[in-house]
């Protein structure tokens, strides 16, 4: 794949916009974009967040079914459709229970934080501050411990 | 209580604010993201973004596999900026903000910065992304996060901390 935007097909970028659009409206429509549902969500106050994951899961998994079937390769692109899937190791484990430490104490996720800096919540800075720090300290540990990435244990 | 009406008692107590928002909220975002899919076979998260960014300002070699998509997932987050703005003009009637401490923010936000990468995703990759495509390592992602999160809201409500 090119790496250069100008490289590619005219229309792939504002797809990529059009797609990031709908998937943001998405997540203010659904009020995820507010720390105070999700952490009523994790208090058991409200079960409404399960309707947003596994309603979201329901059509990125027909979209998964379908578009293989009725395309050879993906218009924009020319990239076959596969499952890229994630190799499973002890991270997927240890790094689900941090993230999940972190969005339990602040309400946030990355996709949901900047949808909440749309909807003009300007506090929500101090979260995308912290999320920008937190992968940066992951990544400066690991560009020194990684010289080769973990064996992953079975394909997923 | 008239016994046909539990149900609705129990839907009352168990969604207080409805499911309308939630599940017309949650098919938007799963549409946004197919069809990013059947354009370009991408699936997209948003958690990568973070690291895909800080290769534009750092020379991390771990951030170096993220050059070639850096470009477009800062147009995908900027869609998700503007889709969330689209929302708070027309539904919102103007800017909202959070009552949640600042420290909360900062501190969770660190955390999550930390353990979506090391975790390989979070609630869109994993979450909607990962379960729809019935990856077994998103399903252990989902649960792990899950588990915790709920363990920590729990705690911290425990503790008194509000909001």
């Amino acid at each position: 794949m090119a790496g250069a935007l100008s490289d590619r097909h005219p229309l792939f970028v504002p797809l990529v916009l059009v797609g990031g659009v709908i998937f943001g409206f998405g997540l203010a429509f659904s009020h995820m974009a507010r720390p105070e549902v999700v952490l009523n969500f994790l208090q058991f106050e409200d079960f409404g967040l399960l309707f947003v994951m596994f309603g979201g899961a329901a059509v990125t998994g027909l979209a998964f079914f379908v578009a293989p079937r009725a395309l050879d390769r993906a218009p924009l692109t020319g990239d076959r459709f596969e499952r890229r899937l994630k190799p499973f190791d002890r991270n997927v484990l240890v790094g689900g229970g941090i993230f999940g430490v972190g969005w339990g104490l602040s309400g946030i996720c990355p996709g949901a934080a900047y949808a909440s800096l749309g909807i003009g919540n300007v506090t929500i800075l101090w979260a995308i501050a912290g999320m920008f720090l937190g992968a940066y300290a992951q990544g400066w540990w690991r560009s020194r411990t990684d010289t080769v990435d973990p064996a992953a244990t079975g394909a997923d | 209580m008239v016994p046909e009406l539990v149900p609705l008692q129990v839907a009352a107590d168990l969604f207080p604010h409805g499911v309308d928002r939630y599940a017309i909220g949650g098919l938007l975002v799963g549409l946004g993201a197919a069809v990013i899919y059947v354009g370009t076979g991408i699936s997209a998260g948003a958690s990568t973004f973070l690291e895909s960014t800080l290769s534009y300002v750092s020379g991390q070699s771990r951030f170096q596999q993220y050059v070639a998509s850096r470009d477009w997932r800062l147009v995908f987050t900027l869609g998700i900026v503007l889709g969330a703005a689209i929302y708070a003009v027309v539904y919102q009637g103007g800017a909202w903000t959070t009552d949640v401490a600042w420290w909360r923010l900062l501190a969770g936000g660190v955390l999550v910065g930390v353990g979506t990468r090391v975790g390989k995703g979070c609630t869109s990759g994993h979450g909607v992304c990962g379960v729809g495509s019935a990856s077994k390592t998103s399903l252990a992602g989902v649960l792990a996060f899950l588990a915790t999160a709920i363990l920590t809201a729990q705690v911290v409500a425990a503790l008194g901390v509000t909001p």
